[in-house]
């Protein structure tokens, strides 16, 4: 198995196998993942609507699918914090009888494989998909699960990483993996 | 060649029993564990299959004496218990955990995030309470989370990593849900009729399923259910809504039944998901026409347990094993007349067939889907 293209996310920073592809200073992940959007010229608004995690898996396979054919990459993700910053958010729109405004834009994005479904809608892939919580970061893990996806025939690619968000802490790791 | 992967024990705690037995028996005598509660404040009541909080505290004090768990482990640990006291843990032992929401309860008026409510500390708790040398795996796939987890624990096996696995599904009704489901407006206003005219959306239920799964040597006197195929594809559609083709299922059968190498006429039985919403119903009809599977019996086991999340596709899994176990099918609770637009075949009635090839299927938020198929041995 070879691992053929990979990005991070992190600093407010986007690496693409090693090299800088797009840096600001912004003080906030949403602030960089705005000016992130417009400098790649990704023509996408749905983009906006998104929630801060989806945004991170979001431009991270952009970089990495591109406008290739995809039709049989499959996507595997994991990370640590699973869905909480968005369900922290809505359930701060629930504490009180005053302030009670669940809004269904917000729940929707209270799991973390949305983030999936977001990529697979954006390039079209009716692939399998598995999103996975784990206390840390564990490549070995991941790269099992994908090679026997590749090894089964269920997939001749797999996009596969790391993508954790909190607030303001977050890092995206994300490779392409081939037989 | 692919090792052979069995599942060879089971459990569950939900509102009809507080284990296996008691819920075949409770789905014999066609008891539902759907019934009005208050769950959120100044909010009418609502439809849902709870666990009642004393039956589960007596039942858990006369097993386990710490008492330093939330409700939700309360439920995981009970379920587990007999498992594992049943087999062995080893270095090679997997130990899957499957959730949506896990202790989000845990969230109400905290102004910072409690470490209980990440989901790999709750199943290090667990994992530790029992005793288990691997590192826990969480599925956390929306509402294919338990079906997806028995085709993890086949594909984590035959990448040679395990030699078996425990894997445990559980979600609680708690505020967040009901008020997030309810924002939806997909909450029936009536125990749910799923695939039926009148459905007019899901009740949401509680419970926790553990299943045993193994490649290692297995006495001959011990059932078995060999995992034949596994697949679960994304509808690339809509991340709120199921797909209007029901491309994304029909493809996850389509794969797991060319896995097993089974084709539509060998399906004795399948259980769906079938959440009574207008849509997924719908879709869900659509994806069996595709597949040529619409003669085969069919049910939602909604009509009794509700939505379990997380939990349901391995709630319904160990369900329709013990069905094939017992050679009976259960009937889709709560269907009378026909609501999708294409033929299906839905069981009204409890009745004795053979049952040998059970198709399970899932659908769920973020456009995901999943299918197993497995053969009583």
């Amino acid at each position: 198995m070879k691992k053929t293209a990979v990005c991070t996310i992190e600093n407010s920073t986007i690496t693409m196998n090693g090299n800088m592809v797009f840096s600001n200073q912004e003080t906030t992940f949403q602030e960089f993942a705005k000016e992130a959007y417009k400098n790649l010229d990704l023509n996408y608004p749905k983009f906006h609507k998104m929630d801060p995690l989806s945004k991170l898996a979001f431009l991270a396979a952009e970089m990495l699918l591109k406008d290739e054919d995809n039709s049989k990459t499959a996507l595997v993700f994991a990370n640590k914090s699973s869905s909480l910053d968005t369900d922290f958010k809505y359930q701060e729109s629930i504490n009180s009888n005053e302030n009670y405004f669940p809004s269904p834009a917000v729940f929707v994005y209270t799991l973390p494989n949305i983030c999936v479904g977001e990529i697979s809608i954006r390039h079209k892939m009716q692939t399998e998909n598995a999103f996975f919580v784990l206390d840390e970061f564990d490549e070995n893990f991941l790269n099992n699960y994908a090679q026997q996806l590749l090894k089964s025939g269920k997939a001749e690619n797999v996009l596969c990483g790391w993508v954790e968000l909190y607030q303001e802490s977050y890092k995206a790791f994300v490779y392409l993996l081939a037989l | 060649m692919m090792k052979e992967i069995y599942i060879i024990d089971y459990n569950c705690v939900t509102p009809l029993g507080m284990n296996l037995n008691d819920n075949w028996h409770a789905l014999l005598q066609n008891q539902s564990g759907v019934a009005q509660h208050s769950i959120l404040e100044n909010q009418e009541a609502v439809y849902a299959s709870m666990v009642d909080t004393e039956k589960l505290n007596t039942e858990f004090n006369s097993h386990f004496t710490d008492q330093n768990f939330t409700r939700l482990e309360k439920m995981f640990l009970l379920c587990l218990k007999p498992l594992i006291e049943r087999h062995d843990i080893t270095t090679e032992t997997a130990f899957i955990l499957s959730t949506t929401k896990g202790n989000v309860s845990l969230l109400k008026n905290q102004p910072s995030l409690p470490e209980g409510a990440f989901l790999s500390v709750l199943a290090q708790k667990i994992a530790d309470f029992f005793g288990f040398k691997s590192k826990p795996i969480v599925v956390s796939n929306a509402c294919v989370s338990g079906v997806m987890a028995i085709g993890v624990a086949k594909n984590l096996i035959q990448s040679g990593n395990y030699k078996d696995a425990f894997v445990i599904a559980g979600d609680e009704i708690t505020e967040f849900v009901i008020s997030g489901f309810n924002s939806f407006q997909a909450l029936a206003k009536e125990p749910c009729q799923p695939y039926d005219k009148n459905r007019n959306g899901i009740n949401i239920g509680e419970a926790a399923a553990a299943l045993y799964i193994t490649s290692g040597a297995i006495s001959p006197y011990q059932f078995r259910f060999k995992i034949l195929g596994d697949s679960a594809i994304n509808d690339a559609n809509h991340i709120s809504g199921p797909s209007r083709t029901g491309d994304g299922l029909y493809k996850s059968i389509r794969n797991a039944m060319a896995e097993a190498k089974v084709a539509a006429t060998d399906i004795d039985f399948i259980s769906a998901h079938g959440t009574a919403t207008l849509y997924n119903d719908e879709m869900e009809a659509i994806a069996f026409n595709r597949m040529e599977l619409q003669h085969v019996p069919l049910n939602s086991m909604k009509g009794f347990y509700g939505h379990c999340l997380g939990a349901s596709g391995l709630l319904e899994s160990i369900i329709s094993m013990e069905s094939a176990l017992h050679n009976t099918l259960l009937p889709s609770k709560n269907f009378k007349e026909m609501g999708v637009s294409q033929p299906l075949h839905i069981i009204k009635e409890q009745q004795h067939s053979e049952i040998k090839y059970i198709l399970k299927t899932a659908s769920g938020f973020g456009g995901c889907n999943a299918a197993i198929v497995l053969e009583k041995c």
